[in-house]
C-alpha cells in the first residue's frame, strides 16, 4: 500500500526532500548480508509506499507540495530534479506569492479555504496513481504560519474527504528560544486543531536533532540541511519496510496502519516519537561494532529517563565514548541510571506535579524496529517489564518488535524505537505556558483576531491542551 | 516632491532572473543637485513632472528566468531627503542583483553593465518633462499635507494605482521621508492615509529620517509632531533614523579606514556606506554616505523576499513579529558590520562580533541604548555564510544581558538567507521593538511644548486652510498617549516574572 506526503510550508518541504532522498539510497544502497532477492522485494516494497514510475524509468515520489511562497519549493524541485535519482511530479506542486506572514489565523482562515479545491485536486490525483491507499503523511511545522495554520486546515480536509484513510502528521517541535516570536501560539493553534482531525502525530524537536547534530554527529557549523537529514534518517529508520512474520520475504504492506495499531490505542494519546540508534558521523561509523544487547539497553533507558539528548542532567547518550574508547560496551557513566522503573507499593514518580521534574517516562506504547545483522538474537526482556507501561495496557498488547534482516543506511545494526510516552509532557507543558503567559497580556492577538481567529479559539486550544497534558500526566 | 517607482524585487529563480527596472513617476526636483542637508534650502521649486514613465524591455527580459514569481514592493520617495535616500537603495539594488547574477553577465563587457545600471538611473534624474512649480513646501507640514495633499492626490493616486496594476502580487509600499521638513513631512504622511484607504490590504513600511538635536529647520518640531500623529495612525511599521546616528557611524568608519593600524585594511566596497562605486559619476559627500547606511538597510530588509536561504522571513513577518500591539509599531534598527576588513578567512569570533554589535548603542541608527531598556520583541536576519548553529550560539550567549518583557522572554525572530550584500560574506539586519525608541520621543514632545508655548511660527501653519490649533493639540496628545504606553512597559522591567494560574482541567 502506498503513502501520500503531503509536504507543506518552508519546513515541510526542506525536510520532505531529505526523506524521499534518504528512502531512495537507503533502498538502493548495496547490502553485503542480503540476498539479490531480499534486496530486490525491499526495494520494491519502499516504491510502493513512496514512489510512482514514469516512462523513463525516474522514480517520481508520492509527493504534493504545497507552500504559499514560491521560492522553497521551486528549489526543492530543482534539487531532486538535479540529484538524477529521483524526482517530483511535474504537476504535483501548488504555490502561491505571498506567504502566510507566520500568521496561523492567515493560513487557517484565508488560504484554507482560498485555495482548499486546488490542493484537494492535487492531492487526489496523487490519491489515484495508488493502486491501494494507507494513507497520508503530513509533513509541517507548528511555528509558521503556511504549515501549522495550512497544514491544520488540510488535516481537517482530509479528515472530511477521505474518512477511511489514516493520517500522520509529522511535525516538528520549534526551538525553545525561538525561531519564531508568535511561535507558541501557532503551536497550540496546530495541536489543537489536529488532535481532533488527525490519527498521530510524530514529533520531532528541533532542539533534540540539533543537539544529536551537535554531540553525536561532530558537525561544527550546523545547518538546517544537517538537521533536515539527521531526522531524514530517524523516519527512514521507522518507515522503509519491515518485515510482516518472522523470516519470510514478505513485507508488511500497511505501514501507517500497522505503526498506528502498535501505537495509538486510544485517540486521547496521540504524540509519538523515535528514538534512533546508533547515529554518528561516516568518520566513526567505519570504526564501530555494536551488540544488540549494548543497542538495547542503551535505548531502554534513554526510553525510560526521557533522554533526547538532554545535557543539562547527565542524560546523554554516550555512543561518542564508545567510539573513543574502542569499545562495545556502553559507557555507564553519562546515562541517568538512577532512574529505575517504580517498585510496586511506592508511590510512583510519574504522579508527581509538574512543577518537578518527570523523572520517569512511562509508556502507553512502544514499538521497536530493528534492522540488521544477527537481529533475531536480540533480547527484548527488557522492554516487555511492565513497570514501563500504564497500568491500563498490558505489555504483550503494549510492546511490539519488527525485526528486519536488511539493514539500514550504513549501519550494520541499528533500532528505532517510537514510543507513545510522557516524553512530550515536559515540552508542550512549556509551550502552552508561554502562549498563556502571552495571551494573558493580548500581546499579538490582533493579528489573529483580524483573520477571524478570536479569543475563543484560543481559550479553547488551551483548555484541550491542558486537557492533554493532564491526561499523560495520570498515566 | 514624490517619486513613485514599482520595484522590481524579483526573486531570482536558479539565481537567472534579473529584476526589471521599476517604471518611474517623479515628480520632482533636479536630483543630481545634491545639496548639503546643513545649507538653506530655496523655498522654491517644487516641481512636478507630468508622465515620466519609462520601461527598460528588451534587453533586460531577455535575462529573465522562465519560472519567475514575484512579490513586488513599491517605493515611495517624498520630498528632498526621502528621494536622496530613494536613489542611493537603486543604486544598490541594482547592483546587488547584479552582482547574484554574475554568470549571466560574464560574457558582457563592463561597458555593457554601465549602461544597465546607468540606463535606468540616468533616465530617472534626466528626465526632460519637468515642470516648474513656483511655489514651495517652505518647511511647513500643513503646506505639503493640506495644500499639496489635496492638490495633487488624484494624479498621485493614478500613478500608484497604475504601479500596482502591475504588479503580480503587491505586498508593500515602502514610504522614505524625512519628519522634519514640509513636502516629505506633510505630503508623505498625507499619502500613508491615502494608501490605506486605496490598498488596505498592502503592507505600509515607512523609513522616517527624525530630526537630529541641532537640527537648522527651526519648525521641525511642528513638523515632526503633526507628521507623528500620522504614523501612529496609518503606518504598519516605522523605522526611526536620526542623522546624527548616521553622522556618528560614519565618522566611527573613517577613524578605522584611516587609521592605518596593522590589520585594519578593509576590503573596497564592503562599507555599508559605500555607493556603487564605479558606477556612480557624483562625488561623494558625507551625507550620501548616510544615506547608503539606510539605502543598506532597506536592501536588507527585502532580502530575504528577493533571496532564497534555510529559513525564509517574507515582509508580512515583519510586522506579525515584531508589533505585539498595532500602536507600537516603532523598530530600533541596527547593521553589522559596518566594513569587512580584508582577511578573508572569518574566524566564529568575527562572526559573533558581528552578533554583539548589533546590540551595541553605536550601531542603533537612532540615538537608543536597546541594551538597557526593555524589548518587546527582536528579529535578526541575517544574510550570507552563516548557519543555525551560529544563530543559536550567539542567541543564548548575548540573551542574559538583554532585558526583555514579562511575556515575550524568548522573543526572538530569526531568518538566515544565504546571498550576502555585495561586499561582504555575511551581515546582520536587527530590528528591535524595544522602549529605548521612548527618548526620541519624548524629547521630540519637549521641543514642540517649548515653540508652542510661545506660538512661535504658528500663524504659517494656522493660516492654512483645514489648520486649527485643534492640530496640535491632538498630534500632542497622540505623542503622550505612546509614550505613557513605553513608560508603562518600563516600569514592568525589573519586576520578577511570575507565571500566571493556568486553566485546570478535570481530568
Amino acid at each position: 500500500m502506498s503513502i501520500v506526503t503531503v509536504q507543506l510550508g518552508q519546513c515541510g518541504n526542506q525536510i520532505g526532500f531529505e526523506v524521499f532522498d534518504a528512502l531512495f539510497i537507503d533502498s538502493h544502497c548495496p547490502q553485503r548480508l542480503s540476498s539479490k532477492r531480499e534486496n530486490e522485494a525491499y526495494q520494491a516494497s519502499c516504491k510502493e509506499r513512496f514512489f510512482s514510475e514514469e516512462e523513463n524509468g525516474v522514480p517520481i515520489a508520492r509527493a504534493v507540495l504545497v507552500d504559499m511562497e514560491p521560492k522553497v519549493i521551486n528549489q526543492t524541485l530543482s534539487k531532486a530534479a538535479q540529484s538524477g535519482r529521483w524526482k517530483y511530479g511535474q504537476h504535483s506542486s501548488f504555490c502561491q506569492k505571498q506567504g502566510s506572514g507566520n500568521n496561523w489565523a492567515y493560513g487557517y482562515s484565508v488560504h484554507g479555504p482560498r485555495h482548499e479545491e486546488s490542493i484537494r485536486n492535487l492531492i487526489q490525483k496523487e490519491v489515484e496513481k495508488c493502486d491501494s491507499l494507507s494513507g497520508f503523511f503530513i509533513i509541517m511545522s507548528m511555528a509558521g504560519g503556511t504549515g501549522s495554520g495550512l497544514g491544520a486546515f488540510v488535516t481537517q480536509n482530509l479528515q472530511d474527504q477521505y474518512s477511511n484513510s489514516l493520517k500522520m502528521n509529522q511535525i516538528i517541535w520549534p526551538y525553545g528560544t525561538g525561531e519564531v516570536i508568535v511561535q507558541n501560539y501557532n503551536s497550540i493553534l496546530t495541536l489543537s486543531h489536529l488532535y481532533r482531525s488527525s490519527d498521530a502525530l510524530l514529533v520531532h524537536e528541533n532542539d533534540a536533532v540539533h543537539k544529536i547534530c551537535a554531540k553525536l554527529m561532530n558537525i561544527k557549523q550546523i545547518s538546517f540541511s544537517d538537521i533536515n537529514q539527521v531526522l531524514a534518517h530517524q523516519l527512514g529508520s521507522v518507515f522503509q519496510p519491515t518485515y510482516s512474520a518472522e523470516g519470510s520475504f514478505h513485507y508488511r504492506r500497511n505501514p501507517l496502519g500497522d505503526l498506528m495499531e502498535n501505537l495509538v490505542p486510544h485517540p486521547e494519546f496521540k504524540m509519538l516519537g523515535v528514538r534512533n540508534i546508533p547515529q554518528m558521523s561516516e568518520n566513526s561509523l567505519a570504526y564501530s561494532t555494536f551488540t544488540w544487547a549494548g543497542l538495547l539497553k542503551h535505548l531502554r533507558q534513554m526510553l525510560i529517563s526521557n533522554a533526547k539528548m538532554e545535557e543539562d542532567s547527565l542524560k546523554e547518550s554516550c555512543i561518542t565514548d564508545v567510539l573513543e574508547a574502542q569499545r562495545t560496551v556502553v559507557c555507564e557513566k553519562r546515562i541517568d541510571w538512577q532512574i529505575r522503573p517504580p517498585l510496586p507499593g511506592l508511590p510512583s514518580l510519574s504522579k508527581m506535579s509538574l512543577n518537578k521534574e518527570l523523572h520517569f517516562n512511562t509508556s502507553i506504547a512502544n514499538l521497536l524496529i530493528l534492522r540488521g545483522k544477527d537481529v533475531h538474537s536480540a533480547d527484548l526482556e527488557g522492554f516487555k517489564d511492565p513497570a514501563l507501561y500504564t497500568s491500563w495496557l498490558e505489555p504483550v498488547n503494549a510492546f511490539n518488535v519488527w525485526r528486519t534482516q536488511r539493514a539500514f543506511s550504513k549501519y550494520e545494526k541499528s533500532a528505532a524505537l517510537v514510543s507513545n510516552s510522557q516524553f512530550l509532557v515536559k515540552p508542550l507543558d512549556m509551550i502552552v505556558g508561554k502562549a498563556w503567559n502571552m495571551f494573558a497580556s493580548k500581546a499579538y492577538v490582533h493579528q489573529y483576531t483580524k483573520f477571524g481567529i478570536e479569543e475563543e479559539d484560543f481559550l479553547d486550544s488551551f483548555a484541550l491542551l491542558e486537557q492533554v497534558v493532564a491526561s499523560y500526566c495520570t498515566l | 516632491m514624490v517619486t513613485v517607482r514599482r520595484s522590481a524585487l524579483a526573486q531570482p529563480c536558479d539565481g537567472k532572473l534579473f529584476p526589471e527596472p521599476g517604471e518611474v513617476l517623479s515628480y520632482g526636483s533636479d536630483l543630481r543637485q545634491r545639496r548639503d542637508l546643513r545649507s538653506p534650502r530655496p523655498l522654491g521649486e517644487l516641481r512636478s513632472c507630468a508622465r515620466g514613465i519609462q520601461r527598460r524591455r528588451g534587453f533586460l527580459s531577455a535575462l529573465s528566468g522562465q519560472r519567475c514569481s514575484m512579490t513586488q514592493s513599491v517605493i515611495v520617495q517624498v520630498g528632498q531627503c526621502g528621494n536622496q535616500i530613494g536613489c542611493c537603495f537603486w543604486d544598490l539594488a541594482l547592483r546587488e542583483h547584479a552582482a547574484v547574477n554574475q554568470a549571466v553577465l560574464i560574457d558582457m563587457e563592463e561597458g555593457v553593465v554601465n549602461e544597465i545600471l546607468q540606463g535606468p538611473l540616468r533616465d530617472v534624474f534626466d528626465s526632460k518633462q519637468l515642470i516648474t512649480d513656483i511655489s514651495g513646501s517652505g518647511n511647513n507640514w500643513a503646506v505639503g499635507h493640506k495644500v499639496f495633499g489635496s492638490r495633487y492626490q488624484e494624479e498621485i493616486l493614478e500613478k500608484l494605482r497604475k504601479s500596482a496594476e502591475h504588479c503580480d502580487c503587491l505586498q508593500c509600499f515602502f514610504v522614505i521621508h524625512s519628519m522634519g521638513g514640509g513636502t516629505g513631512s506633510g505630503l508623505g504622511t498625507y499619502l500613508l492615509k491615502v494608501l490605506e484607504d486605496e490598498f488596505p490590504e498592502v503592507y505600509r513600511f515607512v523609513t522616517s529620517v527624525y530630526p537630529s538635536g541641532e537640527d537648522d529647520v527651526i519648525t521641525s518640531p511642528y513638523n515632526s509632531i503633526l507628521a507623528m500623529k500620522e504614523l501612529n495612525e496609518h503606518a504598519d511599521c516605522v523605522l526611526p533614523i536620526d542623522n546624527q546616528s548616521l553622522f556618528d557611524i560614519i565618522s566611527k568608519i573613517d577613524l578605522v579606514v584611516n587609521s592605518g593600524k596593522l590589520g585594519t585594511t578593509i576590503k573596497p566596497k564592503s562599507l555599508v556606506t559605500s555607493s556603487a562605486g564605479t558606477f556612480k559619476k557624483w562625488q561623494e559627500k558625507p551625507f550620501d554616505a548616510m544615506n547608503n547606511i539606510v539605502a543598506n538597510l532597506l536592501l536588507s530588509l527585502t532580502s530575504s523576499a528577493r533571496f532564497e536561504g534555510s529559513l525564509n522571513m517574507d515582509l508580512n513577518e515583519i510586522s506579525m513579529n515584531l508589533v505585539p500591539f498595532p500602536q507600537l509599531h516603532y523598530l530600533v534598527s541596527s547593521l553589522t558590520p559596518l566594513y569587512t576588513l580584508a582577511d578573508v578567512n572569518v574566524p566564529p569570533r568575527r562572526l559573533d562580533q558581528m552578533f554583539s554589535d548589533a546590540f551595541s548603542k553605536d550601531h542603533q541608527l537612532i540615538r537608543a541604548d536597546p541594551k538597557h531598556s526593555l524589548y518587546l520583541a527582536c528579529a535578526l536576519m541575517v544574510r550570507g555564510n552563516v548557519q543555525i548553529s551560529d544563530l543559536r550560539r550567539n542567541i543564548e550567549r548575548l540573551k542574559p544581558s538583554l532585558q526583555f518583557v514579562s511575556w515575550n522572554q524568548e522573543g526572538w525572530k530569526t531568518s538566515l538567507c544565504s546571498v550576502p550584500p555585495v561586499g561582504h560574506s555575511h551581515s546582520l539586519l536587527a530590528l528591535a521593538n524595544n522602549t529605548c525608541v521612548k527618548p526620541t520621543f519624548v524629547e521630540l514632545r519637549e521641543r514642540f511644548l517649548r515653540l508652542y508655548k510661545k506660538k512661535a511660527h504658528l500663524h504659517h501653519y494656522l493660516q492654512i486652510e483645514g489648520m486649527e490649533e485643534s492640530c496640535f493639540t491632538e498630534a500632542e496628545s497622540s505623542l503622550s498617549a505612546l509614550i505613557r504606553e513605553y513608560n508603562q512597559l518600563d516600569a514592568t522591567k525589573s519586576m520578577p516574572v511570575e507565571d500566571l494560574p493556568r486553566l485546570s482541567v478535570a481530568v
